[in-house]
Protein backbone atom coordinates (compact mmCIF):
# COMPACT_ATOMS: atom_id res chain seq x y z
CA UNK A 1 0.00 0.00 0.00
CA UNK A 2 2.71 2.59 1.20
CA UNK A 3 4.97 1.17 -1.72
CA UNK A 4 2.10 1.27 -4.40
CA UNK A 5 1.23 5.39 -3.25
CA UNK A 6 5.34 6.27 -3.79
CA UNK A 7 4.98 4.65 -6.97
CA UNK A 8 1.73 6.70 -7.50
CA UNK A 9 3.73 9.87 -6.77
CA UNK A 10 6.62 8.86 -8.83
CA UNK A 11 4.66 8.43 -11.66
CA UNK A 12 2.43 11.53 -11.36
CA UNK A 13 5.48 13.59 -11.30
CA UNK A 14 7.74 11.75 -14.53
CA UNK A 15 4.27 12.25 -16.38
CA UNK A 16 3.88 15.84 -15.80
CA UNK A 17 7.08 16.16 -17.39
CA UNK A 18 6.41 14.17 -20.03
CA UNK A 19 3.07 15.68 -20.41
CA UNK A 20 4.94 19.07 -20.79
CA UNK A 21 7.25 17.80 -23.41
CA UNK A 22 3.96 16.30 -25.00
CA UNK A 23 2.41 19.70 -25.37
CA UNK A 24 5.18 21.00 -27.93
CA UNK A 25 4.61 17.99 -29.96
CA UNK A 26 1.09 18.19 -29.85
CA UNK A 27 0.80 22.04 -30.58
CA UNK A 28 3.05 21.75 -33.51
CA UNK A 29 1.65 18.55 -34.98
CA UNK A 30 -1.82 20.29 -34.22
CA UNK A 31 -0.67 23.30 -36.73
CA UNK A 32 0.91 21.86 -39.44
CA UNK A 33 0.69 18.61 -39.11
CA UNK A 34 4.49 17.56 -38.73
CA UNK A 35 5.89 15.56 -35.81
CA UNK A 36 8.80 17.72 -34.78
CA UNK A 37 11.35 15.14 -34.16
CA UNK A 38 14.02 17.34 -32.98
CA UNK A 39 11.38 18.50 -29.78
CA UNK A 40 12.96 16.24 -27.54
CA UNK A 41 16.54 17.92 -28.38
CA UNK A 42 15.02 21.23 -27.32
CA UNK A 43 14.24 19.62 -24.06
CA UNK A 44 17.59 18.34 -24.26
CA UNK A 45 18.81 21.77 -24.59
CA UNK A 46 16.72 23.50 -22.24
CA UNK A 47 18.22 21.38 -19.38
CA UNK A 48 21.97 22.09 -20.09
CA UNK A 49 20.93 25.85 -20.47
CA UNK A 50 19.39 25.67 -16.94
CA UNK A 51 22.49 23.77 -15.71
CA UNK A 52 24.69 26.08 -17.17
CA UNK A 53 22.73 29.35 -15.93
CA UNK A 54 22.27 27.85 -12.07
CA UNK A 55 26.52 27.34 -12.17
CA UNK A 56 26.81 30.71 -13.50
CA UNK A 57 24.46 32.11 -10.95
CA UNK A 58 26.48 30.46 -8.45
CA UNK A 59 29.78 31.89 -9.64
CA UNK A 60 28.48 34.94 -9.66
CA UNK A 61 27.44 35.09 -6.05
CA UNK A 62 23.76 34.90 -6.52
CA UNK A 63 22.80 32.81 -3.31
CA UNK A 64 19.19 33.77 -2.71
CA UNK A 65 17.64 30.33 -4.24
CA UNK A 66 14.50 31.71 -5.37
CA UNK A 67 16.54 34.30 -7.51
CA UNK A 68 18.62 32.08 -9.28
CA UNK A 69 15.65 29.69 -10.13
CA UNK A 70 13.65 31.83 -11.52
CA UNK A 71 16.49 33.41 -13.07
CA UNK A 72 17.49 30.00 -14.66
CA UNK A 73 14.00 29.35 -15.57
CA UNK A 74 13.53 32.97 -17.64
CA UNK A 75 17.22 32.18 -19.30
CA UNK A 76 16.49 28.59 -20.44
CA UNK A 77 13.10 29.24 -21.79
CA UNK A 78 13.90 32.29 -23.83
CA UNK A 79 17.31 30.55 -25.70
CA UNK A 80 15.23 27.33 -25.96
CA UNK A 81 12.67 29.55 -27.74
CA UNK A 82 15.45 30.95 -30.08
CA UNK A 83 16.21 27.54 -30.69
CA UNK A 84 12.77 26.71 -31.79
CA UNK A 85 12.14 29.60 -33.97
CA UNK A 86 15.81 29.35 -35.03
CA UNK A 87 15.12 25.58 -36.29
CA UNK A 88 11.61 26.11 -38.11
CA UNK A 89 12.99 29.00 -40.06
CA UNK A 90 16.21 26.79 -40.96
CA UNK A 91 14.87 23.54 -41.48
CA UNK A 92 11.48 23.34 -41.96
CA UNK A 93 10.15 26.30 -43.75
CA UNK A 94 12.09 26.27 -46.41
CA UNK A 95 10.69 22.69 -47.20
CA UNK A 96 6.94 23.97 -46.53
CA UNK A 97 5.09 22.48 -49.75
CA UNK A 98 7.28 20.20 -50.61
CA UNK A 99 6.41 16.11 -50.57
CA UNK A 100 5.35 15.26 -46.93
CA UNK A 101 8.32 13.67 -45.78
CA UNK A 102 11.13 15.97 -46.16
CA UNK A 103 10.47 17.85 -42.92
CA UNK A 104 10.33 14.63 -41.14
CA UNK A 105 13.83 13.89 -42.11
CA UNK A 106 15.07 17.55 -41.99
CA UNK A 107 13.69 17.05 -38.15
CA UNK A 108 15.74 14.02 -37.90
CA UNK A 109 18.50 15.52 -39.08
CA UNK A 110 17.99 18.99 -36.60
CA UNK A 111 17.69 16.39 -33.83
CA UNK A 112 21.33 14.71 -34.45
CA UNK A 113 22.34 18.01 -34.93
CA UNK A 114 21.53 19.43 -31.55
CA UNK A 115 22.61 16.27 -30.11
CA UNK A 116 25.57 16.06 -31.14
CA UNK A 117 26.32 19.61 -30.83
CA UNK A 118 26.00 19.29 -26.92
CA UNK A 119 28.06 16.43 -26.53
CA UNK A 120 30.67 18.27 -28.50
CA UNK A 121 30.41 21.63 -26.78
CA UNK A 122 29.33 20.14 -23.31
CA UNK A 123 31.06 16.50 -23.12
CA UNK A 124 29.63 13.16 -23.58
CA UNK A 125 29.74 12.69 -19.83
CA UNK A 126 26.39 13.26 -17.65
CA UNK A 127 26.26 16.64 -15.59
CA UNK A 128 25.39 16.01 -12.11
CA UNK A 129 24.25 18.76 -10.33
CA UNK A 130 23.59 19.16 -6.22
CA UNK A 131 19.78 19.10 -4.97
CA UNK A 132 18.67 22.36 -4.80
CA UNK A 133 15.46 22.41 -3.33
CA UNK A 134 15.64 19.25 -0.97
CA UNK A 135 13.50 18.17 1.70
CA UNK A 136 9.81 17.33 1.10
CA UNK A 137 7.16 16.29 3.38
CA UNK A 138 6.42 12.46 5.20
CA UNK A 139 3.24 11.34 3.92
CA UNK A 140 2.91 8.06 6.06
CA UNK A 141 5.07 5.51 7.78
CA UNK A 142 3.97 1.79 7.37
CA UNK A 143 6.29 -0.65 8.40
CA UNK A 144 9.63 1.40 8.43
CA UNK A 145 8.59 2.16 4.76
CA UNK A 146 8.28 5.84 4.65
CA UNK A 147 5.89 7.62 1.82
CA UNK A 148 7.67 10.88 0.74
CA UNK A 149 6.26 13.85 -0.95
CA UNK A 150 9.22 16.33 -1.95
CA UNK A 151 9.01 20.00 -2.39
CA UNK A 152 10.19 19.08 -6.17
CA UNK A 153 7.24 16.65 -6.74
CA UNK A 154 4.89 18.97 -5.67
CA UNK A 155 6.47 22.08 -7.55
CA UNK A 156 6.84 19.95 -10.90
CA UNK A 157 2.54 18.96 -10.78
CA UNK A 158 1.57 22.80 -9.92
CA UNK A 159 4.14 24.50 -12.42
CA UNK A 160 2.81 21.66 -15.36
CA UNK A 161 -0.38 22.05 -14.58
CA UNK A 162 -0.36 26.04 -14.35
CA UNK A 163 0.67 26.06 -17.53
CA UNK A 164 -1.88 23.15 -18.75
CA UNK A 165 -4.60 25.85 -17.30
CA UNK A 166 -2.69 28.57 -19.22
CA UNK A 167 -2.93 27.69 -22.06
CA UNK A 168 -5.82 25.89 -22.49
CA UNK A 169 -7.60 29.21 -21.59
CA UNK A 170 -5.11 31.19 -24.16
CA UNK A 171 -6.31 28.69 -27.17
CA UNK A 172 -9.92 28.54 -26.29
CA UNK A 173 -10.67 31.71 -25.15
CA UNK A 174 -8.10 34.98 -26.67
CA UNK A 175 -7.89 35.53 -29.74
CA UNK A 176 -4.61 35.00 -30.56
CA UNK A 177 -5.70 31.50 -29.97
CA UNK A 178 -8.24 31.77 -32.13
CA UNK A 179 -6.02 32.28 -35.15
CA UNK A 180 -3.78 29.87 -34.07
CA UNK A 181 -6.64 27.38 -34.18
CA UNK A 182 -7.92 28.95 -37.38
CA UNK A 183 -4.32 28.19 -38.67
CA UNK A 184 -4.54 24.37 -37.41
CA UNK A 185 -7.62 23.79 -38.75
CA UNK A 186 -7.15 25.63 -42.41
CA UNK A 187 -3.92 27.28 -43.10
CA UNK A 188 -4.48 28.54 -46.26
CA UNK A 189 -8.27 30.05 -45.43
CA UNK A 190 -6.14 31.69 -42.80
CA UNK A 191 -4.02 33.69 -45.22
CA UNK A 192 -7.20 34.59 -46.96
CA UNK A 193 -8.37 36.22 -43.85
CA UNK A 194 -5.45 38.49 -43.59
CA UNK A 195 -3.18 36.11 -41.11
CA UNK A 196 0.36 35.95 -41.30
CA UNK A 197 0.42 32.35 -40.95
CA UNK A 198 3.94 31.99 -41.18
CA UNK A 199 4.32 34.55 -38.37
CA UNK A 200 1.80 31.86 -35.97
CA UNK A 201 3.48 28.80 -37.25
CA UNK A 202 6.87 30.43 -35.62
CA UNK A 203 5.12 31.42 -32.56
CA UNK A 204 3.88 28.03 -32.10
CA UNK A 205 7.47 26.71 -32.30
CA UNK A 206 8.65 29.32 -30.00
CA UNK A 207 5.74 28.29 -27.08
CA UNK A 208 6.86 24.98 -27.10
CA UNK A 209 10.52 25.23 -27.06
CA UNK A 210 9.95 27.23 -24.44
CA UNK A 211 7.75 24.75 -22.43
CA UNK A 212 10.27 22.18 -23.55
CA UNK A 213 12.56 23.79 -21.87
CA UNK A 214 10.70 24.54 -18.37
CA UNK A 215 10.63 20.77 -18.72
CA UNK A 216 14.06 20.05 -19.22
CA UNK A 217 14.45 22.56 -16.05
CA UNK A 218 12.13 20.87 -13.87
CA UNK A 219 13.85 17.32 -15.05
CA UNK A 220 17.34 19.01 -14.43
CA UNK A 221 16.21 19.57 -10.42
CA UNK A 222 14.36 16.65 -9.95
CA UNK A 223 17.13 13.49 -11.36
CA UNK A 224 19.81 15.86 -10.67
CA UNK A 225 21.96 14.47 -13.97
CA UNK A 226 21.76 15.09 -16.93
CA UNK A 227 23.18 14.20 -20.61
CA UNK A 228 23.00 14.98 -24.01
CA UNK A 229 21.03 11.59 -24.79
CA UNK A 230 18.48 12.50 -22.45
CA UNK A 231 15.75 14.56 -25.01
CA UNK A 232 15.79 11.33 -27.34
CA UNK A 233 14.68 8.92 -24.88
CA UNK A 234 12.24 11.80 -23.37
CA UNK A 235 11.04 13.15 -26.59
CA UNK A 236 9.95 9.41 -27.95
CA UNK A 237 8.01 8.63 -24.71
CA UNK A 238 6.81 12.82 -24.88
CA UNK A 239 5.62 11.82 -27.89
CA UNK A 240 4.14 8.51 -27.42
CA UNK A 241 1.89 11.00 -24.44
CA UNK A 242 0.89 13.09 -27.44
CA UNK A 243 -0.30 10.15 -29.46
CA UNK A 244 -1.97 8.45 -26.35
CA UNK A 245 -3.52 11.78 -25.13
CA UNK A 246 -5.17 12.38 -28.87
CA UNK A 247 -2.76 14.65 -30.52
CA UNK A 248 -3.90 18.12 -31.16
CA UNK A 249 -5.25 18.35 -27.59
CA UNK A 250 -3.27 20.03 -24.99
CA UNK A 251 -5.02 18.64 -21.77
CA UNK A 252 -4.61 14.93 -23.50
CA UNK A 253 -1.11 15.73 -23.85
CA UNK A 254 -0.91 16.05 -20.41
CA UNK A 255 -3.33 13.05 -19.49
CA UNK A 256 -1.22 10.95 -21.76
CA UNK A 257 2.13 12.14 -20.20
CA UNK A 258 0.65 11.00 -17.06
CA UNK A 259 0.01 7.65 -18.23
CA UNK A 260 2.95 7.10 -19.81
CA UNK A 261 4.52 8.24 -16.95
CA UNK A 262 2.31 6.01 -14.57
CA UNK A 263 2.65 2.58 -16.48
CA UNK A 264 6.63 2.90 -16.66
CA UNK A 265 7.02 3.84 -13.04
CA UNK A 266 4.56 1.05 -12.10
CA UNK A 267 5.54 -1.47 -14.71
CA UNK A 268 9.39 -0.74 -13.31
CA UNK A 269 8.08 -1.23 -9.42
CA UNK A 270 6.19 -4.34 -9.81
CA UNK A 271 7.84 -6.38 -12.76
CA UNK A 272 10.96 -5.61 -14.74
CA UNK A 273 12.63 -2.41 -15.11
CA UNK A 274 14.32 -3.32 -18.77
CA UNK A 275 10.45 -4.33 -19.76
CA UNK A 276 8.85 -0.87 -19.24
CA UNK A 277 9.60 0.50 -22.61
CA UNK A 278 7.47 -2.05 -23.81
CA UNK A 279 4.99 -1.75 -21.57
CA UNK A 280 4.58 1.38 -22.43
CA UNK A 281 4.94 1.17 -26.41
CA UNK A 282 2.37 -1.97 -25.83
CA UNK A 283 0.05 0.26 -24.34
CA UNK A 284 0.17 2.67 -26.90
CA UNK A 285 -0.84 0.02 -29.38
CA UNK A 286 -3.51 -1.29 -27.99
CA UNK A 287 -5.12 1.86 -27.18
CA UNK A 288 -4.33 3.01 -30.93
CA UNK A 289 -6.52 0.16 -32.06
CA UNK A 290 -9.75 0.58 -30.40
CA UNK A 291 -9.15 4.54 -29.86
CA UNK A 292 -7.46 5.45 -33.50
CA UNK A 293 -8.05 8.96 -32.71
CA UNK A 294 -6.50 8.85 -29.16
CA UNK A 295 -8.00 9.43 -25.49
CA UNK A 296 -8.91 12.82 -26.20
CA UNK A 297 -8.98 12.70 -29.42
CA UNK A 298 -11.77 14.59 -31.46
CA UNK A 299 -14.08 12.38 -33.06
CA UNK A 300 -15.05 14.46 -36.10
CA UNK A 301 -18.76 14.95 -36.14
CA UNK A 302 -18.25 17.38 -39.33
CA UNK A 303 -19.90 17.87 -42.73
CA UNK A 304 -17.40 17.22 -45.60
CA UNK B 1 -10.06 57.01 -63.61
CA UNK B 2 -7.71 53.80 -63.47
CA UNK B 3 -9.99 50.64 -62.47
CA UNK B 4 -10.21 49.46 -58.88
CA UNK B 5 -8.64 46.14 -60.07
CA UNK B 6 -6.59 45.16 -63.18
CA UNK B 7 -4.71 42.02 -63.87
CA UNK B 8 -2.85 41.70 -67.70
CA UNK B 9 -1.28 38.53 -69.21
CA UNK B 10 -1.38 36.52 -65.78
CA UNK B 11 -0.75 33.28 -66.06
CA UNK B 12 -0.80 30.67 -63.21
CA UNK B 13 0.51 26.84 -62.65
CA UNK B 14 0.16 24.22 -60.35
CA UNK B 15 3.68 22.33 -60.85
CA UNK B 16 3.89 22.25 -64.38
CA UNK B 17 0.44 22.25 -65.60
CA UNK B 18 -1.02 25.71 -66.66
CA UNK B 19 -3.93 26.57 -65.27
CA UNK B 20 -4.19 30.32 -66.41
CA UNK B 21 -2.72 31.02 -70.13
CA UNK B 22 -2.19 35.55 -70.09
CA UNK B 23 -5.60 36.44 -68.08
CA UNK B 24 -6.52 40.58 -69.23
CA UNK B 25 -9.52 41.48 -66.83
CA UNK B 26 -10.05 44.69 -64.91
CA UNK B 27 -12.90 45.45 -62.05
CA UNK B 28 -14.39 48.96 -62.01
CA UNK B 29 -15.15 50.61 -58.54
CA UNK B 30 -18.83 49.43 -58.03
CA UNK B 31 -19.00 46.66 -60.35
CA UNK B 32 -20.55 43.12 -60.22
CA UNK B 33 -18.18 41.44 -62.58
CA UNK B 34 -19.10 37.57 -62.93
CA UNK B 35 -16.90 34.79 -64.15
CA UNK B 36 -18.26 32.10 -66.25
CA UNK B 37 -17.05 28.87 -67.80
CA UNK B 38 -17.28 24.71 -67.95
CA UNK B 39 -15.60 22.79 -64.85
CA UNK B 40 -11.99 23.36 -64.62
CA UNK B 41 -11.80 26.42 -67.18
CA UNK B 42 -9.91 28.17 -64.01
CA UNK B 43 -11.90 30.10 -62.97
CA UNK B 44 -11.19 28.84 -59.00
CA UNK B 45 -7.68 29.61 -59.56
CA UNK B 46 -8.44 32.91 -61.22
CA UNK B 47 -9.99 34.00 -57.64
CA UNK B 48 -7.01 32.46 -56.09
CA UNK B 49 -4.54 33.74 -58.31
CA UNK B 50 -5.80 37.38 -57.50
CA UNK B 51 -5.25 36.81 -53.61
CA UNK B 52 -1.78 35.53 -54.08
CA UNK B 53 -2.04 31.87 -53.81
CA UNK B 54 -0.78 29.83 -56.21
CA UNK B 55 0.69 33.53 -57.42
CA UNK B 56 0.93 34.36 -60.88
CA UNK B 57 3.93 33.20 -62.69
CA UNK B 58 3.55 36.46 -65.56
CA UNK B 59 1.77 39.36 -66.22
CA UNK B 60 0.65 41.80 -63.59
CA UNK B 61 -2.03 42.17 -60.80
CA UNK B 62 -3.20 45.62 -59.94
CA UNK B 63 -5.54 46.95 -57.15
CA UNK B 64 -5.66 50.45 -56.54
CA UNK B 65 -2.80 51.46 -58.27
CA UNK B 66 -0.49 49.42 -56.14
CA UNK B 67 1.14 45.98 -58.01
CA UNK B 68 0.52 43.66 -55.73
CA UNK B 69 1.72 40.59 -58.10
CA UNK B 70 4.62 39.17 -56.04
CA UNK B 71 2.85 40.17 -52.71
CA UNK B 72 2.09 37.14 -49.92
CA UNK B 73 -1.35 36.53 -49.53
CA UNK B 74 -1.99 37.98 -46.17
CA UNK B 75 -0.66 41.62 -47.26
CA UNK B 76 -3.25 41.11 -50.24
CA UNK B 77 -6.09 40.45 -48.24
CA UNK B 78 -5.36 43.86 -45.61
CA UNK B 79 -5.89 45.64 -48.62
CA UNK B 80 -9.78 45.13 -48.21
CA UNK B 81 -9.88 42.49 -50.06
CA UNK B 82 -11.82 39.48 -48.99
CA UNK B 83 -12.69 35.88 -50.64
CA UNK B 84 -15.22 33.59 -49.67
CA UNK B 85 -13.28 30.79 -51.83
CA UNK B 86 -14.29 27.72 -53.03
CA UNK B 87 -15.58 24.95 -51.06
CA UNK B 88 -16.65 27.31 -48.46
CA UNK B 89 -13.29 26.50 -46.21
CA UNK B 90 -15.07 27.78 -42.79
CA UNK B 91 -13.28 26.33 -39.62
CA UNK B 92 -15.17 23.21 -38.57
CA UNK B 93 -14.56 23.08 -35.11
CA UNK B 94 -14.93 26.66 -33.90
CA UNK B 95 -18.35 28.57 -33.44
CA UNK B 96 -20.38 30.54 -35.63
CA UNK B 97 -19.63 33.24 -33.91
CA UNK B 98 -15.46 32.38 -33.77
CA UNK B 99 -15.76 32.15 -37.86
CA UNK B 100 -17.39 35.62 -37.66
CA UNK B 101 -14.63 37.05 -35.26
CA UNK B 102 -11.81 35.35 -37.60
CA UNK B 103 -13.16 37.35 -40.73
CA UNK B 104 -12.59 40.37 -38.78
CA UNK B 105 -8.77 39.21 -37.89
CA UNK B 106 -7.69 41.77 -40.92
CA UNK B 107 -9.78 45.15 -39.86
CA UNK B 108 -7.87 44.62 -36.43
CA UNK B 109 -10.05 43.03 -34.45
CA UNK B 110 -11.60 46.33 -32.91
CA UNK B 111 -15.53 46.69 -32.66
CA UNK B 112 -17.32 44.00 -34.66
CA UNK B 113 -20.60 44.82 -33.91
CA UNK B 114 -21.50 46.64 -36.67
CA UNK B 115 -20.14 43.87 -38.48
CA UNK B 116 -21.97 41.17 -36.59
CA UNK B 117 -24.80 43.11 -36.96
CA UNK B 118 -25.15 43.55 -40.67
CA UNK B 119 -24.49 39.68 -41.27
CA UNK B 120 -27.15 38.86 -38.41
CA UNK B 121 -29.27 41.70 -40.89
CA UNK B 122 -28.65 39.84 -44.03
CA UNK B 123 -28.60 35.77 -42.47
CA UNK B 124 -31.06 35.92 -39.19
CA UNK B 125 -30.40 32.18 -39.47
CA UNK B 126 -26.81 32.58 -38.53
CA UNK B 127 -27.81 34.46 -35.14
CA UNK B 128 -30.12 32.01 -34.33
CA UNK B 129 -26.63 29.20 -34.88
CA UNK B 130 -24.37 31.65 -33.43
CA UNK B 131 -22.73 28.86 -30.50
CA UNK B 132 -23.08 26.21 -32.75
CA UNK B 133 -20.11 24.42 -34.78
CA UNK B 134 -19.36 25.27 -38.10
CA UNK B 135 -18.81 21.62 -38.95
CA UNK B 136 -22.60 20.99 -37.87
CA UNK B 137 -24.33 23.75 -40.12
CA UNK B 138 -25.81 22.83 -43.00
CA UNK B 139 -24.63 23.23 -46.53
CA UNK B 140 -26.97 26.41 -46.93
CA UNK B 141 -26.05 27.69 -43.13
CA UNK B 142 -22.25 26.78 -44.07
CA UNK B 143 -22.14 29.15 -47.47
CA UNK B 144 -23.97 31.76 -45.73
CA UNK B 145 -21.24 31.86 -43.05
CA UNK B 146 -18.46 31.75 -45.63
CA UNK B 147 -20.07 35.13 -46.86
CA UNK B 148 -20.71 36.43 -43.76
CA UNK B 149 -17.13 35.88 -42.65
CA UNK B 150 -15.72 37.65 -45.64
CA UNK B 151 -18.02 40.88 -45.19
CA UNK B 152 -16.93 41.11 -41.55
CA UNK B 153 -13.40 42.18 -42.57
CA UNK B 154 -16.11 45.38 -44.30
CA UNK B 155 -14.41 44.69 -47.77
CA UNK B 156 -14.65 47.17 -50.64
CA UNK B 157 -14.16 43.94 -53.11
CA UNK B 158 -15.49 40.87 -52.23
CA UNK B 159 -14.44 37.38 -54.30
CA UNK B 160 -17.42 35.00 -54.07
CA UNK B 161 -16.53 31.48 -55.88
CA UNK B 162 -19.60 29.91 -56.06
CA UNK B 163 -21.71 31.04 -53.39
CA UNK B 164 -24.85 28.89 -54.86
CA UNK B 165 -23.69 25.83 -54.87
CA UNK B 166 -25.53 22.89 -53.56
CA UNK B 167 -27.92 25.69 -52.01
CA UNK B 168 -31.98 25.40 -52.46
CA UNK B 169 -33.45 27.87 -55.17
CA UNK B 170 -34.93 30.11 -52.48
CA UNK B 171 -31.72 30.46 -50.68
CA UNK B 172 -29.62 31.18 -54.23
CA UNK B 173 -32.43 33.85 -54.83
CA UNK B 174 -31.41 35.58 -51.43
CA UNK B 175 -27.82 35.40 -51.18
CA UNK B 176 -27.80 36.83 -54.97
CA UNK B 177 -30.40 39.45 -53.60
CA UNK B 178 -28.03 40.61 -50.90
CA UNK B 179 -25.17 40.99 -53.36
CA UNK B 180 -27.19 42.98 -55.55
CA UNK B 181 -28.40 45.43 -52.26
CA UNK B 182 -24.99 45.53 -50.80
CA UNK B 183 -23.77 46.61 -54.16
CA UNK B 184 -26.19 49.23 -54.13
CA UNK B 185 -26.34 50.39 -50.72
CA UNK B 186 -22.49 50.42 -49.82
CA UNK B 187 -20.86 50.37 -53.66
CA UNK B 188 -19.45 46.79 -52.54
CA UNK B 189 -17.27 45.68 -55.98
CA UNK B 190 -18.00 41.88 -56.06
CA UNK B 191 -16.14 39.65 -59.01
CA UNK B 192 -18.35 37.04 -58.64
CA UNK B 193 -17.93 32.98 -59.84
CA UNK B 194 -20.77 31.06 -61.12
CA UNK B 195 -22.02 27.84 -62.41
CA UNK B 196 -25.63 29.38 -62.57
CA UNK B 197 -24.56 31.80 -65.37
CA UNK B 198 -28.30 32.78 -66.13
CA UNK B 199 -28.66 34.52 -62.62
CA UNK B 200 -25.01 35.53 -62.77
CA UNK B 201 -25.33 37.48 -65.88
CA UNK B 202 -28.40 39.16 -65.20
CA UNK B 203 -26.99 40.38 -61.67
CA UNK B 204 -23.94 41.47 -62.82
CA UNK B 205 -22.85 44.59 -64.24
CA UNK B 206 -20.32 42.66 -66.50
CA UNK B 207 -19.39 39.36 -67.08
CA UNK B 208 -15.98 37.08 -69.01
CA UNK B 209 -16.08 33.64 -70.14
CA UNK B 210 -12.92 31.67 -69.42
CA UNK B 211 -12.16 28.31 -71.28
CA UNK B 212 -9.51 26.54 -70.95
CA UNK B 213 -7.46 29.30 -69.00
CA UNK B 214 -8.10 32.00 -71.50
CA UNK B 215 -10.44 34.91 -71.55
CA UNK B 216 -12.81 33.99 -74.85
CA UNK B 217 -15.86 36.48 -74.72
CA UNK B 218 -16.08 39.71 -72.77
CA UNK B 219 -19.20 42.11 -72.34
CA UNK B 220 -22.18 42.97 -70.38
CA UNK B 221 -24.81 40.82 -68.79
CA UNK B 222 -27.05 41.60 -70.95
CA UNK B 223 -24.50 41.45 -73.93
CA UNK B 224 -23.40 37.38 -73.36
CA UNK B 225 -26.99 36.11 -72.28
CA UNK B 226 -27.53 37.33 -76.21
CA UNK B 227 -24.87 35.58 -77.19
CA UNK B 228 -26.04 32.27 -78.98
CA UNK B 229 -23.28 30.76 -78.11
CA UNK B 230 -23.03 31.47 -74.37
CA UNK B 231 -27.01 30.16 -74.79
CA UNK B 232 -25.84 26.98 -76.10
CA UNK B 233 -23.25 26.47 -73.47
CA UNK B 234 -23.68 27.56 -70.77
CA UNK B 235 -27.35 28.08 -70.36
CA UNK B 236 -28.45 24.73 -71.88
CA UNK B 237 -31.29 23.37 -70.05
CA UNK B 238 -33.30 26.59 -69.76
CA UNK B 239 -33.37 29.31 -67.74
CA UNK B 240 -33.03 27.99 -64.16
N1 LIG C 1 -3.94 22.27 -56.51
C1 LIG C 1 -3.95 21.91 -57.80
N2 LIG C 1 -2.98 21.11 -58.29
C2 LIG C 1 -2.97 20.74 -59.59
N3 LIG C 1 -3.88 21.13 -60.49
C3 LIG C 1 -4.88 21.91 -60.07
C4 LIG C 1 -4.98 22.34 -58.70
N4 LIG C 1 -6.07 23.10 -58.57
C5 LIG C 1 -6.63 23.14 -59.79
N5 LIG C 1 -5.93 22.44 -60.70
C6 LIG C 1 -6.24 22.29 -62.12
O1 LIG C 1 -6.31 23.58 -62.69
C7 LIG C 1 -7.39 23.66 -63.59
C8 LIG C 1 -8.31 24.80 -63.22
O2 LIG C 1 -8.94 24.49 -61.99
P1 LIG C 1 -9.97 25.46 -61.28
O3 LIG C 1 -10.26 24.90 -59.94
O4 LIG C 1 -9.45 26.82 -61.35
O5 LIG C 1 -11.25 25.31 -62.23
P2 LIG C 1 -12.69 25.95 -62.08
O6 LIG C 1 -12.93 26.75 -63.29
O7 LIG C 1 -12.82 26.64 -60.79
O8 LIG C 1 -13.60 24.66 -62.09
P3 LIG C 1 -14.97 24.32 -61.31
O9 LIG C 1 -16.05 24.97 -62.06
O10 LIG C 1 -15.05 22.85 -61.39
O11 LIG C 1 -14.82 24.83 -59.93
C9 LIG C 1 -8.05 22.29 -63.58
O12 LIG C 1 -7.60 21.58 -64.69
C10 LIG C 1 -7.57 21.65 -62.31
O13 LIG C 1 -7.48 20.27 -62.45
MG1 LIG D 1 -13.93 26.33 -59.13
Amino acid sequence: MAYALQQLINGVTLGMIYGLIAVGYTMVYGIIGMINFAHGDVFMVGSFLSLIALLGLAALGITSVPLALALTLIFAAGIAALYGWTIERVAYRPLRGSFRLAPLISAIGMSITLQNFVQVSQGARVKPIEAIIPGGIQIMDQGGFAVRLSWMQIAIVVITMSILGIFTWLVTKTPLGRTMRACEQDLKMASLLGIDTDRTISLTFVIGAALAAVAGFMFLLYYGVIDFYIGFIAGVKAFTAAVLGGIGSLPGAVLGGLLIGLIEVFWSAYFSVEYKDVAAFAILIVVLIFMPTGILGRAEVEKV
Amino acid sequence: MSALLSLTGVTAFYGAIQALRGIDLTVEKGEIVTLIGANGAGKSTLMMTICGSPRARDGQIVHEGQDITAWPTHLIMRRRIAQAPEGRRIFNRMTVHENLLMGAEVAGRTDTTDGLDQVFTLFPRLKERIGQRGGTLSGGEQQMLAIGRALMSRPTLLLLDEPSLGLAPLVVRQIFGAIRDLNRTTGLTVLLVEQNAYQALRLAHRGYVLVNGSITMAGTGAELLARPEIRAAYLEGGHT
